[in-house]
């Protein structure tokens, strides 16, 4: 069995659901910038991503969303006793928040709106790029799968 | 899947602007209006936006919960010769502020399209999540 590739696969998939999520929460954060009192969601990807996947699990990189500070780290499985243990270092940090949180507005405003209307966009518009570039890790797994299938 | 869910908060922030919009081209169309059917100078009227949390963890759109109307006193002009002046010869206006109107139409329309680039945007990610396994 291509275990590899399977498990690439099922890692490109979780990060295009979570990738899918995101983009829905800042969609919904974008339609409520004139609701009085409605406060902006989103979650970090990078930590979502590691609680799906689980640390032990498939070695995977993660992207750093909007400028915080996660570091890429990714697990890797030491073959000699020499090797540097990567999960002591800058590894996933495993005690992810559960589901999207309220983001910290910088600028008040009067009717309790935290919808910063700059940053969704930006945000929506980067994670649509991200979710483009996964999608095509998923679809050259497809494709390489399917030749191994058909042997042509 | 979220994406589908996109279309279903982006609509309803569209249709909640474009109700918006509506009650701002009726304030200005009723700017210079003196009485209305019921006799009373016409009250600007504007919409209230609510968060429609939909059932679960649905993801949140936009309703217009109510519209009110604004009771303060309109401008009052002194015209003498016009019908409907009262004795003391002023004429009760509307009390609309158009250039509040302007700057209100302008953020709805400004919304209104970020809320339409949502919709293109997921329409496009969609497409091409379809296309997947495709050559």
């Amino acid at each position: 069995m291509p275990t590899q590739l399977l498990d690439s696969l099922k890692f490109h998939g979780q990060a295009l659901l979570l990738r899918s999520q995101r983009q829905g929460l800042l969609a919904a954060n974008i339609a409520n910038g004139d609701t009085p009192n409605y406060k902006a969601r989103d979650f970090d990807f990078g930590k979502a991503l590691a609680a799906a996947v689980g640390v032990s699990g498939i070695s995977g990189t993660t992207q750093p969303t909007n400028g915080s500070a996660t570091s890429p780290a990714s697990s890797l499985n030491g073959s000699h006793a020499k090797h540097l243990n990567a999960s002591q270092g800058g590894a996933f940090v495993t005690n992810a928040t559960e589901g999207p949180q309220y983001r910290q507005s910088e600028q008040a405003s009067g009717d309790g709106n935290s919808v910063d209307m700059d940053r969704e966009r930006a945000n929506f518009a980067d994670n649509a790029i991200r979710y483009e570039a996964t999608l095509r890790f998923v679809n050259s797994g497809v494709r390489t799968l399917l030749t191994a299938i058909r042997g042509d | 899947m979220s994406l589908t869910q996109i279309f279903g908060v982006a609509a309803s922030a569209i249709s909640a602007q474009s109700q918006r919009l509506n009650v701002v081209s009726s304030n200005l169309a009723n700017a210079e209006t003196v009485a209305g059917p019921d006799g009373q100078p016409y009250k600007s009227r504007q919409v209230v936006f609510q968060t429609a949390a939909g059932p679960g963890d649905a993801l949140p759109g936009v309703r217009v919960s109510r519209l009110v109307e604004d009771n303060a006193p309109g401008k009052r002009v002194h015209d003498p010769k016009h019908p409907l002046a009262d004795k003391e010869g002023y004429v009760e206006q509307s009390n609309v502020n158009v250039i509040e109107e302007m700057v209100n139409m302008i953020s709805a329309s400004r919304s209104y399209q970020n809320n339409v680039d949502v919709m293109n945007t997921a329409r496009t990610l969609l497409s091409k999540t379809l296309q997947l396994g495709q050559s």
